[in-house]
């Protein structure tokens, strides 16, 4: 939905990062308001999971430039768990497993811990319960899901589920969902993405990073923009993710390639 | 790792103060004489001093043992003294314990007064070379339990003392337990009669205070028929840039149908993160199922210490006797941990359980040792062994060596292990739930930890926690 008058949550501008001393992004643009819905496509290793993973604060990720801005503050003054805080959420392509940590124990630390940052009340194990029950029916979450470790054993579906689910108690400003649709089935599919639907609203925003146009027959983006090499190459609004899906990414990258 | 993963692990060691007690301290040094002085000084009856005399006879026959996966300078036994006691001597009530030392228990969070009446344990505490004071002795004199320090033991119950002592870790049994045997000085004694289920958890706390001294306690329980009893031990020393020696000797005996648990905490000093100084811990504890379906289960925590060589272990005799081992060893900076069981079946249908959790982190190195053993006439004898690893950062290690002997085909022995390691990319999970890393450790460890802490009693489970929270803290980077 797209409101030009909505208040800026993200403003990218020119954004340089390297893992391991290599340039993975090498100058993004980009600003998102409330309410929109921005889907990042293009080729393997073009640097859409690394723009995705540096907004969170991956260790692994060192940035050498440019700034970015989240509701006008600098975002790099903040620590990885403070940006968790202040509203950022990323969802992963691949969720980690974490052996003997209960995924209830662990959804309500979550919760309490960004609710607190918030100044809002904690809430204990019997009313955390009830809460969590209901987030899990919008996702058709079995239950039994909350005694298990944390994506210990969870098939790819129950792990994509179980990010929306954190998705729905931590309730972010910015969602960055990275491939949420990869390992996902038709059926599941059409459940993850109902549940971030229900999720976005006039004061949110979110960015999809995804391969395919098929994940955006379910979530609408507003814009799409289309990276290579480090760079967001072109944007347009959801008839360029049609495109895509008929051409492919070659045309783009010829041209760029022409251009220069 | 990154730096965060480096800076989670060093957490200042809390009890490293020395009380200000004027202390009685034997001359360094080891021989006879010195010997026959501890039995004097202890007011023993001849057995005794036979009995430690033939021991410190046969240790010097014996060499140190190099099978364990650590590395130390050679200890020089004769620049240890193994007398050291707190002067005044000891005193017949709580009211009458030096007021210096019963804030030295508070300092540490023993609850020795008042707090042990709310907490319900009754408490022993050995204070150097001496045991100090135990509590509840008379509630528990009416059901017939008798809970002393084994000096006491020796002078009011000598023949069950002369009974038990030696027979289930004899005087020669290995090189550190003829050590103990012949200079132990004190220690906890307690004796459950049959039918009598322990109404209290009973608890001894050690400390170690004086500089270049060693601890030598001796425990020794014994549960007869259908008895049961809980007991939990903790321990503490001062910092000192030397290196102490603590040689211990636990012999549990439990009896026809009864039932021995044995929770220790131990969190000595571990010396500081270049390894200098720190205990060096050398124990020998066993238990003998000595009755049929008799039960002994050890749990342990084990935290501290430059260096650990201990194997908590079960002698399983009396037929369908059950033999537990729940361990969680953490090692950090330059600590050293061998160690681990040995379950030993002898009896038809025996069974053991053994949960090892080994935490490693700093340049620490943790292994795991542990032996099961089906003798040939032990029909139908099971075991089941889980040893787990966990590493955290890239300078540590952990080992596994587990031996399994099995002389009757109709036996059954599964072992699994695994190993893992709190890597960045679980920290960074959580902290992108706005979690950050010294709680995410935190419950990562603990979910590691989690089927041996639930074996603990309920205090010492929540006190184990926040010990492993505080001894990470730092480390992980």
């Amino acid at each position: 939905m797209i409101n030009k008058d909505a208040k800026t949550i993200l403003e990218v501008r020119d954004l340089t990062a390297t893992v391991a001393g290599v340039e993975i992004l090498k100058g993004i643009n980009l600003t998102v308001r409330a309410g929109e819905v921005h889907a990042i496509m293009g080729p393997n290793g073009s640097g859409k999971s690394t723009f995705a993973k540096v907004l969170a604060g991956h260790p692994a990720y060192t940035v050498k430039g440019g700034d970015v801005l989240f509701e006008g503050k600098d975002l790099f003054a903040l620590e990885s768990d403070e940006r968790a805080r202040a509203g950022i959420f990323l969802g992963f392509q691949y969720p980690v497993e974490i052996p003997g940590v209960t995924n209830s124990a662990f959804l309500r630390l979550a919760y309490n811990t960004v609710q607190g940052g918030r100044g809002k009340d904690e809430l204990d194990p019997l009313e955390f319960d009830d809460l969590v029950r209901e987030k899990m029916k919008l996702l058709e979450m079995n239950p039994e899901f909350l005694g298990r470790s944390v994506n210990d054993g969870f098939s790819g579906g129950e792990k994509k589920r179980n990010e929306i689910l954190q998705m729905a108690l931590l309730e972010p400003k910015l969602a960055l969902l990275d491939e949420t649709d990869s390992g996902l089935d038709i059926d599941a599919l059409r459940v993850v993405a109902g549940g971030v639907n229900k999720l976005l609203n006039a004061d949110n925003a979110c960015v999809l990073v995804t391969h395919y146009q098929r994940l955006l027959n379910y979530i609408t983006p507003d814009y799409v923009h289309v990276m290579s090499a480090g760079r967001i190459i072109r944007s347009g609004d959801r008839t360029l993710a049609l495109e895509l899906e008929e051409r492919g990414y070659d045309w783009l990258l010829d041209g760029k390639k022409a251009a220069a | 790792m990154s730096t965060v993963l480096d800076t989670l692990v060093s957490q200042p060691y809390k009890h490293g103060f020395v009380t200000d007690i004027e202390s009685e301290t034997a001359p360094k040094g080891l021989n006879e004489d010195i010997i026959r002085m501890i039995s004097a000084k202890k007011n023993e009856p001849e057995w005794l001093l036979d009995f430690r005399l033939k021991a410190y006879r046969h240790w010097l026959t014996m060499t140190e043992p190099k099978w364990p996966n650590v590395t130390y300078p050679k200890i020089d036994f004769q620049d240890i003294s193994y007398y050291a006691a707190p002067k005044p001597k000891k005193k017949q009530s709580m009211d009458e314990v030096d007021p210096e030392l019963l804030r030295t228990f508070e300092k540490l969070g023993v609850p020795v007064h008042e707090r042990a009446a709310l907490a319900g344990v009754a408490v022993d505490v050995i204070f150097d070379s001496v045991s100090v004071t135990t509590t509840y002795k008379e509630k528990l004199a009416e059901v017939g339990i008798i809970f002393c320090s084994i000096s006491e033991a020796v002078h009011n119950h000598p023949e069950l003392v002369k009974k038990y002592i030696g027979s289930v870790v004899p005087a020669g049994d290995n090189y550190y337990a003829a050590l103990n045997s012949a200079v132990f000085t004190d220690g906890s004694f307690c004796f459950i009669p049959k039918g009598v289920k322990c109404p209290m958890e009973l608890s001894t706390y050690f400390r170690i205070n004086t500089q270049d001294s060693g601890q030598f306690e001796r425990t020794l329980i014994i549960a007869e028929e259908g008895a049961q009893v809980s007991y939990l031990e903790g321990c503490t020393a001062p910092k000192f840039d030397t290196n102490q020696l603590h040689a211990a000797v636990v012999e549990l005996v439990a009896l026809d149908d009864a039932d021995i648990k044995y929770s220790t905490v131990q969190n000595w000093y571990a010396g500081d993160e270049n390894g200098k100084g720190g205990i060096y811990n050398f124990v020998t504890k066993r238990g003998l199922c000595k009755g049929r379906n008799s039960k002994i289960s050890w749990t342990q925590v084990e935290t501290g210490s430059a260096i650990t060589w201990k194997y908590p272990s079960c002698v399983l005799l009396g037929e369908n006797s059950i033999g537990e081992f729940y361990s969680v060893a953490l090692t950090n900076h330059k600590q050293q941990a061998d160690t681990g069981t040995k379950m030993i079946h002898l009896g038809k249908n025996t069974r053991s359980t053994i949960i090892s959790k080994g935490i490693s982190a700093g340049h620490s190195n943790n292994s795991y040792r542990g032996l099961v053993k089906i003798g040939a006439k032990a029909e139908g004898a099971r075991n089941f062994s889980q040893c787990d690893s966990m590493l955290i950062g890239a300078k540590c290690g952990a080992n596994t060596f587990p031996y399994i002997q099995v002389n009757n085909p109709t036996a059954k022995v599964e072992h699994e292990a695994t190993t893992s390691k709190i890597g960045e990319d679980q920290l960074f999970y959580f902290q992108s739930r706005g979690i950050g890393t010294e709680e995410a450790v935190s419950m990562i460890i603990n979910g590691f930890c989690k089927d041996v802490f639930q074996q603990l009693p309920m205090e010492f489970a929540v006190e184990a926690t926040k010990l492993l929270g505080l001894k990470l803290e730092g480390s992980v980077g």
